[in-house]
């Protein structure tokens, strides 16, 4: 059963088949959308777009479900897949080790080379005892995905799921379809 | 119930699982110091492949030079885990799993030009293994940071319990029994070091110069390794008192910070209790933890399983052998943690000497016998994840 859906790209954003109206484009979009309608939370800054993405398409949707928020619990899972997995913090990584005269690896960029940091973030901000992983597939294969989901309900502590499509592979280039799924 | 059909392991001290575990209970490793490797200004310590050896062996397998280094592994441990079975790799009914955080992100270094950028993408990584065994099915990557090789463990449990794409029951409204979607999963791990990796750990003050030393009061970070590894899953109905299962698989988080453990344990702490349930711990001849020779990790670590109830206990942990093998190390380990009930033995937590953690944990430097038949498999990684695994040899009641 599926409840609540966001959809997020550089130039449109829909909660629960609702266009959500904006100014901005690509990442500026993101962060309009964190300052209209999050606003409290300056860890969001340090993200990298991907996390960015995810936090505030994740934002959105439990805004949506209305449910009471920040209370910590352990049977929701935050499950996402993507074909690009960090690609984009990955290449802003590996500028900072290209050149050997101008070698300047940084810790706040190379913790972001690993696609679940964003399942971790939007843990963090919920207090997610649950779940939390990242799949990488091919292709937006949506047999695949809601294949995978329910088999994550294997796992008897788990009752929902924050779930579905994230994927980023630059500030212009990404894409959020994500969803609330409960066990039936 | 979720069994194991087969396994290999490939690293620097062997080309499979038996070659391996000799090494393992014999207390070998190959970490050594590497001053100057890959143009990197600072030394380092990791336990690297010989990739000449690697080469030409894959090369024996029709993997040649089409393959990039960490392909070739993958599908070589694959490749040497199906040989030991009558699996057709080319059937519907099996799956491939990979389990990697890097995969060929070595490609992105503008100075390789020898393979296509898209390479560097792990789902194109993966399908080069499937299509190399002609499998139709979409290869699953799990890319959970390193926790990845127990994720992926999981993932495989849970493939072959699952039934049709769309999750339908598995008793359709006639009564009639739908069948499983797949029979067999490979699953396989796999990280190659590059200096990428390396000089990101450097950057996180996470490497020790020294071979690490986990759980140790000396302890002062942790050393990287190259290694593949694959355990090949089915589902059976009976089980005999020699096959391996997966009982329970657990993935948890700490929800506390995406790069420092939990003080209180709690992601590990919750993994371990979930996969436990109601079982006896005096069953289990021990814990097989992350054990990443960090300050943070192993004192974690001990918190949790402070907190499980499950300080009596023994632990041991791999890493002063291998060092940490990222996407390899769950499935790994867990494959030496298998062969070393199969030889009644607790393997030697190779590093440590004196305890330097805040809870007695029960650590040896050498092996002990053990006559258990179960084991918890533990991990944690970056982004606060933590995954526990309960493998019990003949299962559990």
């Amino acid at each position: 059963m599926m409840k609540h859906e966001v959809y997020i790209t550089p130039n449109e954003v829909k909660v629960d088949e609702k266009v959500l109206s904006h100014n901005e484009n690509g990442s500026a979009l993101l962060t309009e959308l964190y300052r209209t309608h999050v606003g409290d939370y300056p860890k969001f800054f340090k993200m990298d777009t991907l996390s960015k993405l995810g936090f505030v398409a994740s934002e959105l949707l439990l805004q949506a479900e209305g449910a009471p928020r920040f209370e910590p619990r352990e049977d929701r899972a935050v499950i996402f897949f993507n074909r690009s997995a960090s690609l984009q913090a990955d290449t802003a990584y590996q500028a900072t080790i290209q050149d050997p005269d101008n070698f300047f690896p940084s810790p706040a960029a190379f913790v972001y080379t690993l696609p679940n940091i964003v399942t971790g973030e939007i843990a963090i901000r919920n207090k997610y005892f649950g779940e939390t992983s990242f799949i990488v597939l091919e292709d937006c294969d949506k047999n695949i995905m809601a294949r995978e989901l329910q088999n994550a309900f294997q796992d008897p502590m788990t009752k929902s799921i924050l779930g579905g499509w994230l994927d980023c592979t630059d500030e212009n280039h990404f894409a959020a379809k994500l969803y609330l799924i409960y066990k039936s | 119930m979720i069994v194991k059909v087969s396994d290999n392991i490939i690293s620097p001290l062997g080309m499979n699982t038996a070659e391996n575990y000799a090494a393992v209970k014999a207390g070998r490793s190959e970490l050594k110091r590497r001053d100057g490797l890959w143009n990197l200004p600072e030394p380092f310590t990791a336990s690297l492949m010989n990739r000449e050896v690697v080469n030409e062996i894959a090369a024996q397998k029709s993997i040649d030079d089409r393959y990039t280094f960490f392909e070739k592994m993958i599908i070589l441990s694959a490749v040497k885990a199906l040989e030991q079975t009558d699996i057709d790799p080319s059937s519907d009914k099996v799956l491939f799993v990979l389990s990697t955080t890097k995969g060929n992100v070595f490609l992105l270094d503008k100075r390789e030009t020898g393979f296509p950028q898209e390479r560097v993408l792990l789902g194109v990584a993966a399908r080069q293994m499937t299509d190399y065994f002609h499998n139709p099915n979409a290869p699953i990557v799990v890319s959970n940071a390193c926790i990845s090789g127990v994720c992926a463990q999981i993932q495989a449990m849970r493939e072959l319990e699952g039934f049709a794409d769309n999750g339908a029951c598995p008793v359709d409204p006639n009564g009639k029994r739908q069948s499983h979607k797949f029979d067999y999963v490979v699953v396989v791990g796999c990280d190659v070091q590059s200096a990428f990796i390396v000089s990101g750990f450097q950057s996180f003050k996470a490497l020790s110069v020294e071979p690490c030393k986990p759980f140790d009061a000396n302890r002062t970070g942790l050393n990287l390794g190259d290694a593949a590894a694959t355990i090949i899953y089915t589902r059976k109905d009976t089980i005999t008192d020699n096959d391996w299962v997966a009982c329970r698989g657990a993935i948890r988080n700490d929800a506390n910070h995406i790069s420092g453990p939990s003080r209180t344990g709690e992601g590990s702490y919750r993994a371990l209790k979930a996969v436990l349930g109601d079982m006896n711990p005096e069953k289990l001849a021990f814990i097989n933890t992350h054990g990443t020779a960090t300050l943070y990790n192993d004192e974690m670590e001990s918190v949790a399983i402070e907190r499980a109830g499950l300080a009596q206990v023994p632990v041991n942990g791999l890493k002063g052998y291998y060092g940490h093998t990222m996407g390899a190390a769950g499935i790994l380990e867990t494959i030496l943690s298998m062969q070393a009930i199969d030889d009644n033995n607790i393997l030697a937590t190779k590093g440590f000497e004196t305890l330097g953690v805040t809870h007695p944990l029960v650590l040896s430097n050498e092996n002990k016998p053990t006559n258990k038949r179960a084991f918890i498999k533990l991990l944690s990684g970056f982004g606060g994840c933590n995954a526990a695994l309960l493998m019990a040899k003949g299962g559990v009641s």
